[in-house]
């Protein structure tokens, strides 16, 4: 299946290398350099490219690429595309160029963890954690003295039984479940302000620290909200079928418990608007930039980290711009304007105004520029879903619970 | 996975694992899980019927109106009949149905390839009506990053060119943003493209507008085409589309006044009379755009329509003659082609023109030209030597020519399988394995129970088949002319018997014809309510075999453990006494002619029990052997399957018929215990319904007229519960005599006494309109009469409904020999025991009955005894495990008296009082 993983940095530089089955000579990675040459975004690179003998899959994540090649696939392209993603998503946390040169070893263990001549194995990342064990300060001291390695001498225990998600004999003193209900608002809003087309997407992240087997009940206030959920491979599905609980043995640790969509429109609040004029003007090569952000439907709560970020169209040499409100950068290379208001205050609405030069000579573009808004609002889910309680079967001790609410703004874009 | 590697033709390996595999599936890890799917989806495509058949059909002869067809006589014959063939009504085979209900709730899967998986065998298996649940879980995975968002696009957009509806409630998570990236910008577009249709078309065109306006070319290009191919598809908007394009001619942008250009030639080309005016206005553009494919556009379309505008179109040559050296080649190309064109209709004007249009081609750099106006002025300008063609020339050039039609790129990806790379590249990739199409006729469904017998004739028949079930059904059906004997004559028995224990004696031939005989009799439980009495017989008469020749295996694989000569006759032994309770079962339902036989092996009895104990044990320890991975090898695999259908058969068996037939139900559920320990077998163990035979009594939780149609009935199927040994199995039937179906059938809010559990049965997603359906639930009664009570769910309504337990179906048969029986008995005395006086009903003149009626009334096992007097029966409470032992001692004069010993006091008491009842009657 896979064959080979290469990853290559931003620059162009191929920092790493894995073969499972056979070597895999590194001019293969040419058709993607220049299939890289032409694609001017690196998100633009197609994702599957065809060589006479392989195909090669290539995926973006934070300036890197993660690129395989395969001889036969007669699953779906988006296993391999998953099991990369489970890669750089699950285990590192924080996964750049740095960290993995940093910790080349343990990458390299991993990688032969997971796959098995290029067979999916061990994805599962508490299992992996358990065979691989994270580095710490001390750890690594350790081991370039005594020379051992992070490999666990047992084999995990999950592995073989029937919840493989979870490792036997935990024990913790403090036992507590905490779940963030994160909720993002999708939206596309037009020129005039009205809504064309909103969504909220939600994940419910949980870090159980519970020991023992504990069997876990979250129920919610209003789970009929619910559009569309999927789980994670713990939860009982039958349960949520019949009665709208979530049932489930958790697995040690962080993981995410289900995530969530709602898309009936007028579920979905809007929390800010925005008034907005930019234009370019037909001679003198300049233009004017005027952005005022209000509070719409809040609930109450404040607005938290409010930044607009505004894709200059390529013409746009500077911006000479003051903002009643929080700072401002426009970055010439990348063409983007970034404009970070912070917290909203309401009786005083923050403007961004000023002009825009253009590089001389060329058409004024023609068109707008659209804005990207991010926003945060504590202790709000923008839904309004709510969770109920948590009963702990299983288990004697009582453990301490919490939840947290937390509402961004995901994919939210303001045409202009 | 290995399967898929080696051998992925073999469909014939899957027949006898489809359904262990359909019922694992969800608990499997996720990357075999789209292993599984994936292999199961070809499997189904070779197995089952087309669900859409019908539907497909209508769509295709909608036009010609397939109904009135029957009038038509000249229609043709051949393909009438074989509509109408198809058009009987569609039956889906339940394994279809169990496969397609089974991964549905993968599609709440976190794996974006799990996901992918039931999505693609949702849209290539499901009926039309069940594809639509894919969408969401779709729609959900374009979240994800952006790779996975390509690949489910490229998926998404094959779908939504055959199944348009399925997507149109989500058409708006498909609205493009500015930030995604092209490709996926452009699949968007694609998909949206596809979605369009009369009502939703103005927003869609909205949204395109705003695209238009993008700065990202490419995308623009993209979307204007886009525009075109909705005008093409919806005639309503082609004149709207048509003036937004025009309105885009004004456009600064030369790429995308080109690109709209290039689209509204095409449209125009579709109704040129009504639009005169815009290629006037075309014409007038020309003066300014510059791209070449544009102009080249332009004037073809003038040379083409030159009859609508006939006083600018030689304006137009005037000028492109002027600038004919400065032009790209193709533009040069369509101005000889307008020349030529204006020449044929309007030669008055233009023939100067013309000519002096050729000569400068004529003298051109590019050879194509120079060609292209050679054989141009030879064919319209007529000179002496001019051929025949000539003639010809105004049909040649102004012939009609079609209108293009603007498809999807997408139109012919639906041959892949989706979600395969070979669907993402269009092309077929290394290793690709086709899709088969759907059969014509279904094969043989039989394939996938786990059982022969009834179907033998049709398995031979099949060509696939592996070697070991056709030796099963050539030896199965000597044995059906040997059974004959077997029943009509109570002792001639003996002779066949003892020949074939000589065959298996003597050696390792018969021996693998034992094992390949087991392999080819699993079962699955469900059917044989229909069946006719003689199959009945036939079938338990093939258990019987089956029993014995599983415990000749067992033996012959562990000699060391006890010699061969005790096991056999062991194994004579215990198949004379099954071959016994066949024979009582068939007295008890028919005549009580033979009851002297029962009695008579009675003697026989005590031994092989005590045989059969020993054999239960090395049973036990050959699980373990068992008890590995399913798929590490095929054989062992194999192995297991056996053994679970022989379960099968065994708990299938109506138990409590006569006397005994108890010991072999005792055994079968030592059996299921001892499987219990292995979790692959719960699962499929759990569902184990029996056919409700007359033995059995049945009640009713839900009249049908209370129940509004839906008649609800449970009985209790003395069957352990194999997910909970202290549970009782409830057989629960639901009927629904409503001419709709209802959906979600499921219990809710339990009300039960403190310490009562219930372990409630699936959801049942839909009972259609006349069908029934049975499951099994377990309820921990804690060894009281008390009612559970429960609400009983559909999607619309809730019955109050409520189980009640007689005292004797709160316990299960225990197997004690008499010693121990006695021995138990010592320990219960004093306030343990209940003794009563009756006197017998008149039909209770023998102990058959005697043994029948208590074992009706309470399920318990008889204990072997001594004396023709006494008839004692063993069982234990199921929550508890209390022993319950009941004793009835025969007197002249049809008097008797009846002790109960049991630690529980009020069972007691309650039990005696039911016996009581029972055998006074």
């Amino acid at each position: 299946m896979i064959h080979s993983l290469f990853l290559i940095s931003n620059a162009g530089d191929l920092f790493l290398e894995k073969h499972w089955k056979s070597v895999i000579s590194r001019s293969v990675c040419d058709y993607f350099f220049e299939a890289r040459e032409k694609a001017v975004e690196p998100d633009n690179v197609p994702p599957v490219i065809r060589t006479p003998h392989h195909y090669l899959i290539n995926i973006y994540r934070e300036k890197i690429f993660f690129k395989l090649m395969f001889l036969f696939s007669k699953l779906g392209v988006c296993f391999i595309v998953d099991v990369l993603y489970r890669m750089c998503a699950d285990y590192f946390g924080e996964c750049s160029e740095t960290t993995i040169k940093d910790n080349v070893v343990i990458v390299y263990e991993l990688l032969e963890e997971m796959l098995d001549n290029g067979f999916p194995l061990a994805t599962e990342s508490n299992i992996l954690k358990e065979l691989i064990r994270p580095p710490t300060i001390l750890r690594s001291m350790v081991n370039t003295i005594t020379g051992s390695s992070n490999v666990g001498e047992t084999l995990p225990t999950g592995q073989l039984s029937t919840i493989p998600w979870r490792r036997a004999g935990v024990k913790y003193t403090n036992n507590e479940a905490y779940f963030d209900v994160v909720e993002e608002i999708d939206a596309i809003l037009d020129k005039s302000g009205t809504t064309v087309f909103a969504e909220i997407q939600g994940v419910i992240d949980a870090c159980v620290k519970l020991s023992g087997m504990p069997d876990l009940t979250l129920s919610f206030m209003n789970p009929r909200l619910l559009d569309d959920v999927s789980f994670h491979p713990c939860v009982r599905y039958k349960r949520w079928e019949s009665e709208r609980v979530i049932a489930f043995i958790p697995p040690d640790g962080n993981f995410q418990l289900m995530s969530y969509h709602i898309s009936a429109q007028n579920l979905v609040a809007i929390p800010v608007y925005v008034k907005q004029n930019i234009s370019f003007f037909e001679t003198g090569s300049s233009g004017r930039l005027d952005i005022t952000v209000g509070p719409k439907q809040t609930m109450g709560k404040t607005l938290e980290c409010l930044v607009v970020t505004v894709h200059m169209p390529k013409v746009v040499l500077s911006a000479n711009l003051s903002a009643t409100q929080g700072t401002y950068n426009y970055d010439p290379v990348t063409k983007i304007l970034v404009w970070d208001i912070g917290k909203l205050n309401p009786q005083k609405l923050p403007n961004l105004k000023g002009s825009l030069s253009l590089q001389s000579g060329a058409p004024k573009p023609e068109e707008n520029p659209s804005l990207n808004i991010d926003l945060k609002i504590q202790q709000l889910a923008i839904s309004g879903l709510k969770v109920n309680r948590l009963d702990v079967y299983g288990e004697k001790y009582k453990p301490f619970k919490g939840v947290k609410y937390v509402t961004k703004a995901g994919k939210f874009q303001v045409r202009t | 996975m290995a399967f898929e590697e080696v051998c992925p033709d073999r469909i014939d390996l899957i027949h006898k694992n489809y359904r262990k595999l359909c019922n694992l599936l969800i608990d499997v890890e996720e990357w075999g899980q789209v292993v599984i799917i994936n292999m199961l989806t070809r499997y189904a495509r070779t197995q089952f019927l087309n669900p859409n058949i019908n539907e497909s059909l209508l769509e295709d002869s909608s036009e010609k109106a397939f109904y009135a067809s029957d009038d038509e006589e000249d229609e043709d014959k051949k393909t009438e009949a074989a509509a109408l063939a198809k058009r009987k009504p569609y039956v889906m085979d339940p394994d279809h149905r169990l496969l397609l209900r089974n991964t549905k709730p993968l599609l709440q899967s976190r794996n974006a390839a799990v996901v992918m998986a039931v999505a693609q065998l949702y849209f290539h298996l499901a009926p039309k009506a069940e594809v639509g649940i894919i969408a969401k879980a779709l729609v959900r995975l374009m979240r994800s990053h952006s790779e996975v968002q390509y690949v489910v696009l490229q998926n998404v957009a094959t779908m939504t060119i055959k199944r348009r509806g399925m997507f149109e409630p989500y058409l708006k998570s498909f609205y493009i943003r500015s930030t995604d990236p092209t490709q996926i910008k452009i699949l968007k577009l694609e998909v949206l493209t596809n979605l369009a249709n009369e009502t939703n078309i103005s927003t869609i065109l909205r949204e395109f507008q705003t695209y238009i306006k993008s700065m990202d070319k490419d995308f623009v290009a993209a979307s204007i085409q886009a525009i075109g191919r909705c005008a093409t598809n919806i005639g309503e908007v082609r004149d709207t589309c048509l003036n937004g394009l025009v309105q885009l001619l004004s456009n600064r942008d030369e790429l995308v006044v080109a690109e709209s250009v290039v689209v509204i030639k095409k449209l125009l080309q579709m109704q040129p009379e009504q639009h005169s005016d815009i290629i006037k206005h075309m014409a007038k553009l020309i003066d300014n755009i510059q791209v070449p494919m544009a102009r080249a556009s332009i004037l073809w379309l003038i040379g083409e329509y030159c009859e609508h505008v006939p006083k600018i179109a030689p304006d137009v040559l005037r000028k492109m003659a002027k600038t004919f050296t400065n032009e790209e080649d193709i533009v040069k190309l369509q101005i000889i082609n307008l020349a030529a064109k204006l020449y044929l209709t309007n030669s008055k004007q233009t023939k100067l023109l013309t000519q002096y249009v050729l000569n400068l081609a004529k003298y051109d750099q590019n050879y194509d030209i120079r060609d292209r106006a050679r054989f141009i002025r030879q064919l319209i300008v007529p000179t002496d030597k001019s051929g025949a063609l000539s003639k010809y020339a105004k049909k040649l050039f102004l012939a009609l020519k079609p209108a293009p039609v603007l498809e999807s790129p997408f139109k012919d990806r639906d041959h892949f399988q989706l979600g395969s790379l070979s669907h993402l590249l269009n092309a077929k990739a290394g290793g690709y394995q086709e899709l088969p199409d759907w059969p014509e006729s279904a094969p043989d469904p039989s394939v996938r129970n786990v059982e022969v017998i009834r179907l033998l004739e049709r398995v031979t028949t099949l060509t696939s088949i592996p070697d070991w079930s056709k030796c099963t059904s050539r030896k199965d059906r000597k044995e059906k002319k040997v059974d004959k004997p077997f029943y009509s004559d109570s002792e001639g028995e003996s002779g066949p018997t003892e020949s074939a224990d000589s065959e298996s004696d003597s050696g390792s031939g018969s021996e693998s014809a034992s094992a390949s005989d087991e392999s080819g009799s699993g079962s699955e439980s469900e059917e044989s309510g229909e069946e006719t009495e003689s199959e009945d017989e036939e079938e338990d008469e093939e258990k019987e075999k089956k029993r014995k020749k599983h415990l000749d295996k067992t033996k012959a694989k562990k000699p060391a453990e006890e010699s061969a000569e005790s096991e056999q006759s062991s194994g004579t032994e215990d198949r004379k006494r099954g071959r016994k309770a066949v024979k009582n079962q068939k007295s008890a339902s028919e005549s009580e002619s033979e009851s002297e036989s029962s009695e008579s092996e009675d003697e026989s009895e005590e031994e092989s029990e005590e045989e059969s104990e020993s054999d239960t044990d090395i049973r036990k320890k050959k699980t373990p052997v068992s008890k590995q991975p399913p798929k590490q090898s095929k054989k062992e695999s194999k192995k297991e399957k056996q053994e679970m259908s022989l379960l099968d058969l065994d708990d299938f068996e109506p138990a409590p018929t006569s006397a005994p037939v108890t010991p072999v139900n005792f055994l079968s559920s030592s059996l299921v215990s001892d499987l219990e320990g292995l979790s692959l077998t719960d699962t499929i163990l759990a569902p184990t319904t029996i056919a409700p035979s007359g033995l059995i009594k049945l009640y009713e939780l839900l009249h049908r007229i209370t129940g509004e149609g839906l008649a609800v009935e449970y009985c209790f199927s003395r069957q352990p519960f194999s997910p909970d040994p202290n549970m009782v199995a409830v057989q629960i039937q639901f009927t629904n005599n409503t001419n709709s179906e209802t959906k979600n059938l499921h219990i809710k809010e339990p009300r039960l006494q403190s310490g009562m559990r219930i372990r409630e049965f699936a959801e049942i997603e839909v009972l259609a309109a006349g069908e029934s359906v049975t499951v099994v639930m377990g309820i921990d009664f804690c060894d009281s009469t008390q009612a559970a009570n429960f609400q009983l769910c559909t999607h619309t309504r809730k019955f109050f409904a409520s189980i009640q337990p007689p005292v004797g179906e709160l316990m299960t048969p225990v197997f004690l020999t008499e010693n121990d029986f006695k021995k138990e008995q010592g320990k219960l005395m004093g306030m343990n025991e209940i003794s009563e006086k009756l006197t017998l009903g008149e039909k209770c003149v023998n102990e058959h009955v005697i043994v029948e009626r208590v074992t009706a009334t309470a399920n318990l096992s008889r204990v072997p005894c001594g004396s023709d007097k006494e008839c004692r029966f063993a069982g234990k409470t199921v929550s508890s495990g209390c022993l319950v032992l009941v004793t009835v001692a025969t007197k002249e004069g049809g008097r008797a008296q009846l002790t109960v010993n049991c630690e529980k006091m009020v069972i007691g008491t309650m039990l005696v009082k039911d016996i009581m009842q029972a055998l006074s009657q």
